[in-house]
């Protein structure tokens, strides 16, 4: 049943995902993946949506996947399972646990989740890049064209970063990219 | 008598209501004008629930982030259910939470209908596979911002660098490994590090 996978999976998500919505995305992919509900390259279509419209990206995410398996009914769905534990938690930590986040043992078990999370981002960061680069599974093949963007991207995020000593916010790396891939696979 | 009392519960229900009202386009705001995800709205929530509205003192909204920040789930959910709550209860939890998702919610219900029919057209494709890679690009740009952040201490290293590959791993070789069992097994790590420096710091205590 779709919709109890839909709130199930989104609920796990909502439960797991520590530090903000790129800890969220290796577990969106996860969920996504295991269910089968989508190929990785339109899931990746639908990260680059979620960060390019407004609100949260987590819900946005949920949304979309929602309502690409069951329409109106799977967006709400997947949407009300992402946010649920968010709500409920500050509703517990309001009524009594306000302690607890205080106890060692908590603090030493989150201090263990944090990095692990880290280490989950820059693995989905890594392969997402390299598998732009080339694929190595089942055969080796290069991407001249997607390593072509990979390094003018580079080297205007670094150009950017070290020059004007600010950050290319999402938005404006989402949409340099978009014109790059225009001109690179028309040619 | 009567009348009297009934005015005073009609007062308190307007008055109930114009809270909720205020607390739903106040979050409907929030969530429809900030891009760029919880962080990007944490200062936009200040602005409007401590300094216009004066709804939660500054030291509140500290609170609320650090909590947040210890527990799952998105930051902004956390901040507009504590402020609907400490206004309204209950009600004004879910009635703050429902404003600060319903205008995502319905532009991406847009967006996800005309989708797949503009994919069709080559140029917009084109435009997707770039994106493909600058989003790959933004979450490396992420994890290597969080490892600036992060504690430099060798368990939290270990475990980033033992996740980092098991991830890898799980990716290249498909292997049926939740992430989920990757996060317990590093909330067991980090429990077993604090016991171990516990009994250190006992024998410690003894010796002297």
């Amino acid at each position: 049943m779709i919709l109890l996978d839909l709130f199930l999976g989104f609920l796990r998500v909502g439960c797991f995902s520590f530090g903000g919505a790129y800890g969220a995305i290796p577990l969106i992919r996860d969920v996504v993946m295991s269910y089968g509900w989508l190929d990785e390259e339109t899931l990746v279509y639908f990260i680059a949506v979620s960060e390019s419209t407004p609100g949260p990206i987590m819900v946005n995410l949920a949304t979309y996947i929602g309502s690409s398996q069951a329409g109106f009914i799977g967006a709400a769905i997947a949407t009300l399972a992402v946010i649920f534990p968010a709500f409920a938690i500050i509703l517990l930590v309001m009524a009594a646990f306000r302690k607890l986040l205080r106890y060692k043992a908590v603090q030493a078990a989150l201090d263990g989740v944090k990095p692990c999370i880290v280490g989950m981002i820059l693995a989905t960061g890594i392969y997402m890049i390299v598998s732009n680069i080339a694929t190595f599974l089942p055969a080796f093949r290069s991407d001249g064209q997607g390593t072509l963007i990979t390094v003018f991207l580079l080297a205007v995020v670094l150009a950017v970063e070290k020059g004007a000593k600010k950050d290319v916010s999402p938005i404006w790396l989402i949409l340099i990219s978009a014109v790059l891939g225009m001109v690179v696979y028309s040619i | 008598m009567r009348e009297s009392l009934e005015a005073f519960i009609l007062g308190i229900q307007e008055s109930k209501v114009g809270i909720l009202i205020d607390l739903f386009f106040t979050f409907f705001k929030i969530g429809l004008f900030t891009f760029g995800g919880g962080y990007a709205m944490i200062s936009l929530i200040e602005d409007a629930c401590v300094a216009k509205k004066g709804w939660i003192t500054h030291e509140e909204m500290m609170d609320v982030v650090v909590v947040a920040e210890a527990t799952p789930g998105p930051i902004a959910i956390n901040c507009a259910t504590f402020v609907g709550f400490r206004q309204a209860g209950l009600l004004g939890a879910v009635t703050a939470t429902l404003g600060i998702v319903v205008p995502s919610f319905s532009i991406i219900l847009l967006i996800a209908a005309y989708f797949d029919s503009f994919l069709d057209i080559p140029l917009v494709a084109y435009a997707f596979k770039g994106i493909k890679i600058g989003v790959g690009l933004l979450i490396f740009r992420a994890a290597l911002k969080m490892i600036r952040k992060m504690e430099k201490g060798l368990l939290s290293r270990g475990i980033m660098v033992a996740s980092c590959g098991a991830m890898l791993l799980i990716d290249i070789f498909a292997w049926d490994l939740s992430s989920i069992s990757l996060l317990l097994a590093a909330a067991v790590a980090g429990l077993v590090a604090f016991g171990i420096k516990g009994l250190v710091s006992r024998k410690g205590g003894a010796a002297k």
